[in-house]
């Protein structure tokens, strides 16, 4: 069904000038830089929770990034399906990678977060539950990869879990979330508008910009990687 | 849907139940396997802190997922010797009634093995499940549905890997979530004697999974087919 698709051309191949530093990524570290100064600097402290707060910043942030990533692994997978284009399952392969260290992020930092505002490291909340439960999904997913040698078969196996597990997401969510929330009502995306003083919600923002490029960046790296060992493979004739 | 599909889904699925019942090995194994892990719960349980009645639920529903798989693995695990499937691949039937037959013969497999089951823990527990017998029976139906909907896929896709076995309880389990809490939640409200409607809204749950991941993994399942 499927040939490593478009055919490999010299864009495909390894120009020497990739060698050098990577800009959008430099500007994503940069970025970052300038989201951490603000929020250590320039973002005032919670009333209540105190400097513990600001692990926010980041923990946010890389939730929606990580989500993002799966709607990509999702869409890609959908995409691989139905063009049969191996750049789509390139896509969905970094993807899902990187949100799985997005992911490794936010079950981290929810805990540093936890310990002092909630008084426990981890409890069986809801939102907690379905991150773990991500974290399980698009794991099982890197491991299914790992499992296969066939490329297309590679390929087709993972959109479909890409696919199913996307699907899964919200069931997961609904059955956890039966069970009593301690988390914060929604308090940035909602309906109405964010109840965050602007100060903070500018220093969010600027965090979650400065966590999509790093994703980009980082998925992109990975994608030229997925790239070039697929061509090392075509060329060892398997 | 060609009515050819369900012929030769039934087809398929006597087949295999044929050779279940032919030669035992894989329920035996199954039902023992169900009964020892009833009972070594037992041992994980300080019946003065927790109650029978509210740890049983847990227990049989985990039950259920775990010898669920023990069944599914073997579900095309069969075709592999000889490479059997190749010839129900050569067959002139739609590709997506080779799935309906399999996960039709896994659903009896797994609803079998809850025929041991329920009553094991009714047993072992002392609670009385075998009083709401139509009640419980319908959350089984319900949970083996959607258990066998995605087991069945996630079989077919196990034994092409390098993995094999190993891979089906990774790639299953995360799906099998929101079948356990909801069928456990709900068999304990039934146990406890709570108003139908606090059960309704879990068996909602299982019903609209049951709807989304039959409807999804037949259509997956052709994409799961090694040529």
């Amino acid at each position: 069904m499927t040939t490593l698709s478009p055919a490999p051309s010299a864009e495909d191949a390894i120009p020497a000038k990739r060698a050098g530093i990577d800009l959008l990524f430099l500007v994503a570290v940069l970025a970052i830089a300038v989201a951490l100064v603000r929020v250590i600097y320039f973002t005032p402290f919670e009333a209540i929770q105190g400097p513990a707060q600001k692990i926010f910043y980041l923990h946010l942030p890389a939730a929606l990034d990580a989500f993002m990533a799966f709607g990509v692994v999702a869409l890609a997978g959908i995409g691989y399906l139905w063009l049969g284009d191996l750049r789509l399952d390139r896509a969905a392969e970094s993807s899902a990678e990187v949100g799985v260290v997005f992911t490794t992020v936010v079950l981290v930092t929810g805990p540093i977060w936890a310990r002092p505002v909630w008084g426990t490291w981890w409890t069986w909340d809801a939102r907690l539950t379905l991150t773990l439960f991500l974290w399980f999904i698009y794991v099982s997913y890197l491991v299914l990869r790992g499992a296969i040698d066939d490329r297309a078969l590679r390929a087709r196996y993972s959109a479909v879990l890409g696919i199913l597990g996307s699907l899964l997401i919200p069931f997961i969510h609904l059955s956890v979330y039966l069970f009593r929330t301690l988390h914060p009502r929604p308090i940035v995306i909602k309906p109405s508008a964010p109840s965050l003083p602007p100060e903070m919600l500018t220093t969010l923002i600027i965090s979650f910009i400065a966590f999509s490029l790093f994703y980009l960046a980082l998925v992109r790296q990975r994608y030229r990687l997925a790239t070039e060992r697929d061509l090392l493979e075509l060329e060892e004739g398997r | 849907m060609a009515p050819n599909t369900l012929t030769a889904a039934f087809l398929i699925a006597r087949k295999d139940l044929a050779i279940e019942f032919r030669t035992r090995t894989a329920f035996f194994s199954a039902a023992v396997f169900a009964l020892l892990g009833i009972v070594i719960f037992y041992f994980a349980w300080d019946p003065t802190a927790v109650s029978a009645i509210d740890l049983a639920p847990g227990v049989l529903w985990a039950i259920f997922t775990f010898s669920g798989l023990l069944g599914l693995q073997r579900s095309f695990g069969i075709e592999q010797a000889d490479r059997a499937i190749d010839t129900l691949l050569g067959a002139p039937i739609p590709r997506e009634s080779i799935y309906l037959g399999k996960a039709m013969a896994n659903l009896v497999f797994v609803a079998a093995v809850q025929v041991v089951a329920i009553p094991a823990v009714q047993l072992f527990y002392g609670v009385p499940l075998l009083e709401h017998a139509w009640a419980l029976a319908s959350i089984a139906l319900l949970a083996a549905v959607g258990l066998v909907a995605v087991g069945t896929l996630f079989s077919a896709m196990a034994v092409n890997t390098k993995l094999a076995e190993m891979l089906l309880p990774v790639l299953s389990l995360p799906f099998f979530v929101p079948i356990v809490i909801p069928a456990a939640q709900a068999t304990a409200r039934l146990l406890a004697g709570r108003p139908a409607d606090e059960i309704v809204g879990w068996l909602k749950l299982l019903i609209a999974f049951d709807i989304v991941f039959v409807a999804a993994c037949m259509l997956a399942f052709p994409f799961t087919i090694e040529e």
